[in-house]
């Protein structure tokens, strides 16, 4: 999927001292204006690679981080197969981590650096995830509406410029679809149940529909890296263009639910051919982004945790191998399994 | 955090690509990569991780440092002998009219 190309990955290749820069560049973007894919020893601007890297691991630490406010449901969830679904939901967050983690990788960077700065903050994951899971109607709601809103994020990424990075979305959106509706699902499940069970459903689409709007990031007059994002093919469609286009989806589904969006100014607009919708607080994201929504702390914490507590298993690894190269090549030392 | 101190140089597993035979008949694919430890470590993450939905029925893992590749800036000189030689493809020629089986 990712495709290495096997050599010392993005090292700003020979070629780069025969051409000048601009050209160099010129070349660069005419394959993209062709809507061909850039690979991983192409030659590519320096701030097209850092802004790649930033993006797919910021995009495989949610993956990542996503695992915990599910995980929390999986030992409560309801019956056998809400749990042996819910189960195979949490495994594939972590497969797509993986395949986003590898992507990142053909760019240069490893993997244990990129633990590292999300360990220590200093790559983000997506708010969403800083959000607690209070009820299994939760459960419900991040697959209907934050699986949802992922999914309208990440279906145009399929046709990114970077290869590796639309390999892997491509894998991710075919797997993400079962996650949206067997959200719905519990919510459909839910809404038609008791009036304390319809309860809890609209509770859970009272919290998770503002922050699930969040994930769309700032108004296009605020966000920061479109105009070049969408020059190199990175972006297609604009932060307002997707999340109007969520909630244009989401609406009439939450009809068929019999739930309520909490938002009084939600209406349809015929002269647009769009839903209104209310103002989004966006003093909210940025509080959550900088670290201040109500789970921040307690994620990074358990991330933390469940990485140092699992060094033994990777060091017993590691040593295993060791021991097995030097088993069947009896003069090389264990070093050179490295 | 950082769990090897000891040897700074090397933190990752070596890195495997990972090729699939999605049925019988077909080739082996090429996936996607992972990390691991050993080949057989490769084998079972590989099947975790690329086969979660019945997408196989054979996996190879190839160390990725083993694959020998061309480069990128080579591409046009190393590819070029093919560029002019359009007679290779059958459509290159003109057949008259009412000619079949050709």
């Amino acid at each position: 999927m990712y495709g290495n190309d096997f050599g010392s990955a993005p090292e700003p290749v020979e070629r780069a001292q025969t051409a000048s820069e601009e050209e160099l560049e010129a070349a660069f973007q005419a394959i993209i204006d062709g809507d061909g894919r850039i690979e991983p020893r192409d030659w590519m601007p320096e701030a097209y690679r850092k802004g790649l890297v930033r993006q797919i691991a910021q995009h495989a630490h949610s993956e990542i981080i996503g695992m915990q406010p599910e995980g929390n449901w999986i030992s409560r969830a309801p019956s056998l197969r809400r749990k042996a679904i819910l189960m195979a939901k949490v495994q594939d967050e972590a497969g797509h981590g993986l395949y986003l983690y590898a992507a990142a990788e053909t760019l240069g960077v490893e993997r244990a650096d990129l633990l590292d700065m999300l360990h220590t903050g200093r790559q983000k994951y997506s708010s969403i995830f800083n959000y607690p899971t209070l009820t299994w109607a939760d459960m419900g709601a991040i697959g209907w509406l934050v699986d949802g809103a992922a999914i309208v994020n990440q279906v145009p990424i399929c046709r990114c410029s970077y290869g590796p990075y639309a390999r892997a979305m491509v894998r991710i959106c075919k797997e993400e679809s079962f996650h949206q509706r067997q959200g719905f699902e519990i919510l459909h499940t839910l809404s038609k149940g008791t009036p304390a069970q319809h309860a809890m459903a609209q509770d859970a689409v009272d919290r998770w529909w503002w922050p699930s709007l969040m994930m769309f990031g700032p108004s296009d007059a605020e966000s920061t890296h479109s105009a070049q994002s969408m020059r190199w093919g990175v972006k297609r469609f604009t932060n307002d263009e997707l999340r109007q286009r969520f909630v244009d989806m989401t609406v009439p589904q939450a009809e068929v639910l019999g739930l309520r969006m909490p938002d009084p100014d939600l209406r349809w607009n015929a002269e647009r051919g769009h839903y209104d919708f209310g103002d989004i607080d966006f003093d909210e994201l940025t509080r959550v982004i900088k670290g201040n929504g109500p789970c921040n702390a307690q994620r990074m914490a358990h991330r933390r945790r469940a990485h140092e507590e699992g060094a033994w298993v990777r060091e017993a690894a590691d040593a295993y191998a060791a021991k097995q190269v030097a088993r069947t090549t009896p003069q090389s030392t264990p070093e050179a399994v490295a | 955090m950082s769990e090897r101190p000891d040897r700074p140089a090397r933190r990752d597993w070596p890195l495997w690509e990972i090729f699939v035979r999605s049925r019988r008949g077909l080739s082996h694919t090429h996936v996607g990569s992972l990390h691991a430890p050993d080949a057989e470590m490769a084998l079972r993450n590989a099947r975790d991780l690329y086969t979660r939905r019945q997408e196989g029925v054979s996996i190879w893992v190839v160390p990725a440092a083993q694959i020998v590749a061309t480069s990128p800036d080579e591409k046009d000189a190393f590819f070029d002998p093919a560029a002019d030689k359009i007679y290779r493809h059958p459509t290159f020629y003109d057949i008259p009219e009412g000619v079949d089986h050709l």
